[in-house]
């Protein structure tokens, strides 16, 4: 154990990095925010403010899915993760950062009255609108606005106590009853998240913060189809970051078997990902009722049609043919290409259901998503390394550490 | 069907076996199998099988599914019988989606039990040696094909080295042929069980 490499530095050329992607996206967010956030024209503010809402929700809730990731692998007793579980740890650090930002672009656009991003924050719209009445106990400011900041503090929390009890695993060789009283509060702990996370991204939030925007349609697959999205990029996250320290020479416990694993999660949830995608496609297409249809006209026949089948192919049948074979999910360079390619194809699918609800018309895809996103990756970047830094990588303490070492497939 | 030379040991403890594996291969005998109790990790890799093609055969058989499924369910509902159904086109690939789906899991299925059966040669009506019975029990039973320049007792008497509390001589069937266990003799009852 001695001879690991278990504390982290920030290499300069990643600050270099993570400092020239934020300021790229700064100038990007401040030059769009004077030209078409605070512009007169209706259509320039949504665009800048819907692009800005479907970045912040997409990185929060892929930093989010790395919390979910510790907690379902702690809930099932998984030893696996042990030998890299810092990196989701360090991850999810980033929900309370990321979970700001979005709570203040939503709270911008309640308080802002952005009626033509939430058409139901229109009062006088909603009063002569039955369906729209009759969503009224749910798309309303005071719930959304507690709802959001219960949730966000609660991901927050919850994730926060669950880091701060695996830190014991850094201190002293635990005994018998100490370890099994460690798991037990393990499980507590991350049973209370899962709950949370269930209530909150598995069902009401991605309807309020996403599905609202079209306020008379209306899926109940939108939740879980939104929650996969996240879970297969921040899956893919761990694994770029994995192969990272792997690269500089840190990491000497976790393998191949460890990157067959992850591999087996992309392409699993890759899968099932497209499973919610085409239920709730099929149903609408076969029903074909307009009230549920209208989500999916301008999508498949409008100006979105590219990037909807594009969205496709990134994200089912790439992962499908690529990641089947098992040499594959060994494979480093083959693992960070998916791991690219899958958060890139969600963040267009976060994209394709934000601005394709709100600018109808044409696809404005420029300078201003991929300079908010330049934003977003460099501070992912520069506040995850802070965090590993300040953590040994492995809590080599932990009850399970050694399962995860002989680990295999 | 060929009948063979077979020299069986056996041990009762997976730590006794895997260095006994290692031995037997680096001394140039010829492993045929190694029959246990249950799964034992990393077995596979010390008596150096190589990796499976069953996951191969069950990718073609998916494919086959879904080629099937596709031309068939087309070829009835745009050429044979078109019909119009909710108004909907005849080339409707969503509703078609699923069934591509079932086929492609029903081949894949089947085809992969049924080549699993193949390799392992299992079959209904079909026999095979069983080297001893207490395989199915709780001993780890590693069997080496002997060669013309195989000495048997040597080979008992390394084997014993090893570890093994059992070591005998057979000469046995290696494949499967007809027959029925309920009907003809037990396994058991052929096996010359000599002590070591």
């Amino acid at each position: 154990m001695a001879s690991l490499r278990t504390q982290f530095e920030v290499p300069g050329k990643m600050k270099t990095w993570s400092y020239a992607l934020m300021g790229l996206g700064l100038v990007a967010l401040l030059y769009g925010m004077f030209t078409k956030g605070f512009s007169a024209d209706e259509h320039e503010q949504v665009h800048f403010w819907g692009t800005l809402m479907y970045n912040s929700i997409f990185w929060t809730l892929i930093c989010n899915a790395s919390m979910f990731f510790i907690s379902v692998t702690t809930l099932a007793h998984a030893g696996f993760t042990q030998t890299f579980r810092r990196i989701p740890e360090a991850i999810s650090t980033m929900v309370p950062i990321f979970g700001s930002i979005t709570f203040a672009v939503l709270m911008y656009i309640i308080f802002g009255h952005k009626h033509h991003i939430y058409h139901w924050l229109d009062t006088e719209a909603v009063a002569a609108d039955p369906i729209l009445k009759g969503k009224a106990g749910f798309l309303n400011p005071t719930f959304f606005v507690i709802w959001t900041t219960l949730t966000i503090a609660l991901w927050s929390f919850l994730g926060w106590r669950i880091r701060k009890l695996n830190n014991e695993a850094d201190q002293a060789p635990m005994d018998q009853t100490l370890a099994a009283s460690f798991i037990k509060r393990g499980t507590v702990r991350t049973a209370m998240f899962t709950v949370w996370f269930g209530l909150t991204v598995g069902s009401t939030i991605p309807w309020l913060w996403m599905m609202s925007i079209d306020a008379h349609w209306y899926s109940t697959m939108y939740s879980w189809y939104t929650f996969v999205s996240s879970f297969v990029a921040g899956i893919s996250l761990i694994a770029l970051w994995l192969i990272y320290l792997k690269n500089k020479g840190y990491l000497e416990l976790t393998g191949q078997e460890h990157l067959h694993d992850i591999g087996k999660f992309m392409f699993a949830f890759s899968i099932f990902w497209t499973y919610l995608w085409f239920s709730q496609y099929m149903l609408i297409w076969y029903a074909n009722i307009p009230e549920e249809t209208v989500y999916f006209k301008h999508r498949v026949q409008g100006p979105y049609k590219g990037i909807f089948f594009f969205n496709l192919i990134i994200n089912f049948l790439c992962p499908l043919l690529i990641l089947m074979k098992r040499a594959a999910k060994r494979n480093y360079t083959l693992v960070t290409f998916m791991a690219v390619l899958i958060i890139f194809g969600h963040w267009i699918d976060f994209y394709q259901m934000v601005m394709g609800s709100l600018m109808k018309e044409h696809v404005e895809l420029g300078w201003l998503d991929f300079g908010i996103l330049a934003f977003f990756v460099g501070t992912m970047i520069l506040f995850v390394g802070k965090a590993l830094s300040k953590k040994p990588l492995i809590a080599k303490y932990h009850p399970y550490l050694k399962e995860s070492i002989i680990h295999q497939v | 069907m060929a009948k063979k030379k077979f020299v069986v040991g056996c041990f009762n403890d997976e730590a006794v076996l895997f260095p006994a594996v290692k031995k037997v291969r680096t001394a140039g005998y010829k492993i045929h199998d190694v029959y246990t109790p249950f799964a034992v990790h990393g077995l596979d890799h010390a008596i150096g099988l190589r990796e499976t093609s069953l996951h191969t055969a069950g990718f073609i058989y998916g494919i086959t599914g879904t080629t099937t499924a596709l031309s068939c369910i087309s070829w009835i509902f745009t050429k044979d019988w078109p019909l119009n159904i909710g108004g909907k086109p005849h080339f409707a690939l969503p509703a078609w989606i699923p069934i591509m789906f079932e086929l492609t899991v029903l081949f894949a299925a089947v085809g992969m039990v049924l080549t699993f059966c193949y390799l392992c040669q299992l079959a209904p009506f079909v026999k095979k040696h069983h080297f001893h019975p207490r395989a199915t029990d709780d001993y780890f039973v590693m069997v080496i094909e002997c060669t013309e320049k195989t000495n048997i007792e040597d080979l008992k008497a390394f084997l014993t080295n090893q570890g093994a509390l059992e070591t005998n001589f057979q000469i046995a069937e290696e494949g499967w042929w007809l027959g029925r266990y309920d009907k003809d003799e037990m396994p058991f009852e052929n096996t010359e069980v000599v002590a070591a």
